[in-house]
């Protein structure tokens, strides 16, 4: 085993000098010219003499991004990537905890980094790629760094509003891409198509899945999935053979029927992630791309990306939903129960993870850390740290984890508990409803679904629930979407959902 | 062309869209509205838009939407 990101990446780059490393819609890099890149720019931050410490990236999401990257990791620091479409006021609340020792920014952002970057020092990324490299500069930098210096922050929203930096070490990402390249056997000929943003968790997975083995990382842009005209005619110039997408994205090709014009040629693996996969949408992938490898995984940015995932092998009904399956290699799941128990058998318990995956905890939150990463609650003979997911799950007769919601969307109605997704699974099977969302307004005790149509359907629904669901679950009031809001990642924004419905009743 | 003003007051109320030529561009038709805009422009004047007329610019502006509403509308 290498110590750290930089020693695989090196590996790759003397084996695959010429491969293509990243490529965007304009641009490509191949792995010498990122590394390239990568030194120059890192010579310019060593030269600051600032070492294991937080550096801010503000750039688009483009092919230079992983040479930005790359840069920071070369220079011994950790890297924080900032969503430049994100507004100021987010930016500074996560600057006001990083506190970071340099920015990097593209030189269009200049007016946008002057408005936020203060006394910290900024560097321009296409100047500082000019610069030549100090190898033995870096050199004395590799010398100093270890497998626990941390790679990257990434904020995700905390209940409070203010945003949590989940902290991710060198050793956490390399224990991680080790499971990730070897379960879905990831090589140097493998050419992933990436949806996400290199600012969200489940970028990790294909993005250094490439870096440790010499595959092509390709970025889909994202107005494709928009307009999808151009979708699947740019998977087939690329052949691209891999994608790791949230649902919502894999839905845009159901919802336009895509699938019936152009067929992506080359696709052998299908894995989605973020949010949960509806059931109508993977049996429309299915359908036209059978032989195509589908896998669910599941995760929190915790855990680097993922710990648990169920490889497709049987057929599911619409009423059913795809199990989070089984614990990575190298990772244990256990569920524990209201009292602090063990859970056996097929009780519902909040879900514990036990990993070399598992972060070290929140950038400069003391509090947050310790309420997730806590002494394992099944021993006390040895510090032994474990992250709490804050999620629900059981195990099924399939002997699969069954997702089943997050512990704060746990409903309490009519004395009894109940799971938003329950309710969601039974309600999507309506026909001419797209899916539903299910809120609950404590104020007045009611469930409110809403649901993503082209016609009224609260009819429908009504009926629906009263033939599916028991009366403590069927929703009271019923709200059309047009289209349901996504955030920046492209999931469902279950928040402004519950917003929209409130401030319109 | 008074449908598409018609249609589009629906979708986007509050935009200015008669007007604009970067509907698009601006981000004010997203991926959260313009699969409803396709399914009404199917439904109102009876053409079957395809995603391969999902281009950014055949929506830009109300002149190029009528534009691929007409050409359609002629196949």
């Amino acid at each position: 085993m290498k110590k750290n990101i930089i020693a695989y990446f090196e590996d790759t780059v003397a084996r695959f000098p010429e491969h293509v490393a990243v490529a965007d819609a304009e641009t490509e890099y191949t792995y010498a010219a990122l590394q390239k890149t990568a030194k120059a720019v890192a010579t310019g931050l060593s030269k600051q003499g600032i070492f294991k410490k937080p550096v801010a990236i503000f750039m688009k999401r483009s092919a230079h991004m992983p040479a930005a990257i790359l840069s920071v990791l070369y220079s011994g620091n950790f890297y924080v990537i900032l969503d430049y479409e994100s507004p100021l006021a987010r930016i500074e609340k996560i600057l006001n905890t990083l506190q970071p020792a340099a920015i990097l920014y593209e030189a269009e952002y200049l007016e946008e980094v002057k408005a936020f970057s203060g006394t910290i020092p900024v560097f321009q990324f296409e100047a500082a790629a000019q610069e030549d490299c100090n190898e033995a500069m870096l050199a004395a930098v590799a010398e100093k760094t270890t497998s626990e210096d941390p790679a990257y922050a990434l904020f995700t929203s905390g209940s409070t509003g203010v945003p949590k930096g989940a902290l991710l070490t060198n050793l956490n990402v390399v224990s991680y891409i080790h499971w990730f390249t070897k379960a879905f056997s990831i090589d140097e000929n493998t050419v992933f198509g990436s949806q996400t943003s290199l600012y969200f968790s489940m970028s990790v997975s294909d993005f250094y899945a490439s870096l440790f083995t010499g595959a092509t990382y390709t970025m889909i842009p994202k107005a494709y999935f928009a307009f999808p005209a151009k979708l699947i005619s740019f998977m087939n110039e690329r052949k691209i053979d891999t994608i790791y997408w949230v649902p919502s994205a894999l839905g845009i090709v159901a919802k336009f029927n895509l699938f019936k014009y152009c067929l992506p040629k080359y696709l052998k693996r299908v894995l989605f992630a973020g949010e949960v996969m509806p059931v109508k949408y993977l049996n429309y992938w299915r359908q036209y791309l059978p032989d195509a490898l589908y896998a669910n995984l599941f995760g929190p940015t915790e855990t680097t990306d993922i710990c648990a995932y169920y490889v497709v092998n049987r057929e599911f009904a619409e009423t059913e939903s795809v199990p989070i399956g089984v614990a990575c290699d190298n990772c244990d799941l256990f569920l524990i129960d209201a009292d602090g128990k063990d859970v056996t058998e097929s009780g519902v318990g909040e879900l514990y993870v036990r990993s070399p995956f598992v972060a070290k905890g929140y950038y400069g939150n003391d509090e947050k850390t310790k309420e997730a990463f806590v002494q394992n609650p099944l021993h006390n003979f040895y510090p032994e740290t474990v992250y709490k997911t804050g999620d629900l799950a059981r195990k099924n007769t399939f002997g699969e984890f069954e997702y089943i919601g997050r512990k704060d969307f746990q409903i309490k109605h009519l004395g009894y508990r109940i799971e938003p997704s329950e309710i969601e699974t039974m309600l999507n099977t309506v026909p001419g409803v797209e899916l539903t969302v299910c809120v609950y307004d404590a104020e007045s005790d009611n469930l409110l679904l809403a649901y993503e149509a082209d016609e009224n359907k609260d009819a429908a629904l009504n009926e629906a629930a009263e033939k599916l669901l028991p009366h403590y679950m069927r929703p009271t009031y019923f709200y059309k979407f047009e289209a349901f809001p996504k955030n920046a990642n492209g999931k469902i924004d279950r928040k402004e959902i519950k917003k929209i419905i409130l401030e319109n009743k | 062309m008074e449908k598409i003003y018609e249609i589009l007051a629906k979708i986007i109320p509050n935009a200015d869209f008669k007007n604009a030529t970067d509907l698009v561009d601006s981000k004010i038709l997203t991926s959260l509205n313009i699969a409803k805009l396709v399914a009404m422009l199917n439904k109102e004047f009876d053409i079957e838009i395809t995603p391969l007329h999902l281009l950014p610019e055949n929506f830009n502006s109300v002149e190029s939407i009528w534009a691929l509403v007409q050409e359609l509308d002629e196949e």
